[in-house]
């Protein structure tokens, strides 16, 4: 009991620092933090101008629109998940540690979705205004843009997990990641849609919930999987 | 405490050098020694666990280390070619980070065991400020925070001042005389006490890196 409360607690410790060590380091890097962002709004600003001002055509395309965008966002960022602790050996330290390196790579997972999820949902009300998104869309689209960009930064992080040691391993990373993508964006921009067309969302929403909650039972197992084998050479 | 019975690494199935069979006790420094490419650093990184084709046994005080991994991993401390100092952070986020990841409670404040390694003053100054050597100090830093019976060092010395040399020779003897054991691998002449060094033998035949 008691040797079990000291793991516990340290592992809890453990979890800790690398979670605030996290965004630390997002913090110091502005420019990495803000770049999905900017791709984001980019594409949003010039769609209207290559495809066509009109609203009924942009208001259309809007729920599909940006959850294309959105996910390509997630992906863009996915790169430099483990590549800088890979280069300074800082994972070496954490495959070292005592502690489960599922747990700790956990914990870069949701320093992730926290720093990319999270602003791309807080961003999309505007971008929606941009796009003409028909209003009974709005709160669809942040309630799955909330769960699947949750799904979104788990399954890709697997992808980021496996190309670490690659020395170009951006493509490779696109292709390993993009067919497990789909589903996630099926639901998503389906649960818009719905919304838009006065339809219920609950299935879709339960669905993506569901994708959410099986990635993050075994996304943690699979990226420290990948991971050992990325060091192992 | 650490025994290697008919120990290698093996790259492409290939055994990188003749086998070992070697008894490490508390107490005892062993430089692991060869030519480059000899396999000094994959005997390191396998002994930790970060590598994982060999061929023979790891023995944890008497136990395969595989099974005892938990009870390794924490009386173990490895500092390989890239220290896992992270670039934007500071010296003290990274010694913090460092040791809550080894589930120490360390005790030492962070500014004494930074004038141990040289660095007075440097404690929230972001380690890309800082030059090699420095930044390999913050690493090498980890060598005073915690208590782990068991060291690991790839090339310690390097990118270290004279100094710095003879302060990290110091650190190592008595890390041994208080019962720890040091496997470390290095160019630079060691000038502690007592150190047992083990050759690397490459195989006839197995020439390639």
């Amino acid at each position: 009991m008691g040797q079990g409360m000291i793991e516990s607690s340290s592992l809890t410790r453990a979890l800790w620092v690398c979670f605030k060590r996290e965004l630390v380091v997002a913090i110091r890097h502005k420019g990495e933090l803000a770049n999905p962002l900017i791709f984001f709004l980019m594409v949003v600003v010039f769609l209207p101008l290559g495809v066509s001002p009109e609203k009924a055509v942009l208001s259309q395309l809007a729920p599909g629109l940006i959850w294309v965008i959105a996910l390509l966002a997630t992906l863009l960022s996915l790169d430099g998940l483990f590549r800088s602790d890979f280069e300074d050996g800082s994972l070496e330290q954490m495959i070292l540690s005592p502690q489960p390196l599922a747990w700790l790579v956990l914990t870069k997972m949701a320093a992730h979705w926290l720093i990319t999820g999270i602003p791309l949902t807080l961003l999309t009300p505007l971008l929606g205004v941009m796009l003409y998104l028909p209003p009974d869309g709005y709160i669809p689209m942040m309630i799955s843009l909330v769960i699947g960009t949750g799904s979104l930064s788990l399954i890709g992080s697997i992808g980021a997990a496996l190309t670490v040691g690659l020395r170009k391993g951006g493509l490779i990373l696109s292709l390993v990641v993009m067919p497990l993508y789909v589903p996630v964006l099926i639901f998503g921009a389906g649960a818009v849609n719905s919304a838009v067309e006065g339809f219920p969302i609950g299935a879709q929403l339960a669905i993506l919930s569901a994708m959410l909650l099986v990635s993050l039972v075994l996304a943690p197992f699979a990226v420290a999987g990948a991971l050992k084998i990325s060091v192992n050479s | 405490m650490l025994q290697l019975n008919q120990f290698t690494c093996l790259r492409d199935d290939l055994p990188l050098f003749k086998p070992l069979t070697l008894a490490i006790a508390s107490g005892e420094i062993v430089q692991i020694a060869g030519a480059n490419g000899a396999g000094k650093t994959t005997l390191l990184r396998t002994l930790c666990g970060l590598y994982d084709s060999f061929d023979g046994d790891i023995l944890w005080r008497e136990q395969p280390v595989s099974q005892v991994r938990f009870e390794f991993l924490s009386q173990l401390l490895y500092l390989g070619h890239q220290s896992g100092v992270k670039k934007s952070l500071t010296a003290r986020e990274n010694l913090t980070w460092f040791d809550g990841v080894k589930g120490h409670a360390s005790s030492l404040p962070i500014e004494a065991v930074l004038a141990e390694v040289g660095l007075v003053g440097y404690a929230d100054i972001p380690c890309h400020q800082m030059s090699a050597g420095q930044h390999r100090r913050v690493g090498l830093a980890r060598l005073y925070l915690a208590t782990s019976p068991l060291w690991v060092l790839d090339e310690p010395f390097t990118a270290i001042d004279k100094q710095g040399v003879v302060r990290l020779e110091q650190k190592i003897e008595a890390h041994a005389q208080a019962g720890g054991a040091v496997i470390l691998t290095t160019h630079h002449p060691l000038s502690v006490a007592r150190f047992r060094v083990v050759e690397l033998d490459r195989l006839n035949g197995a020439g390639h890196d």
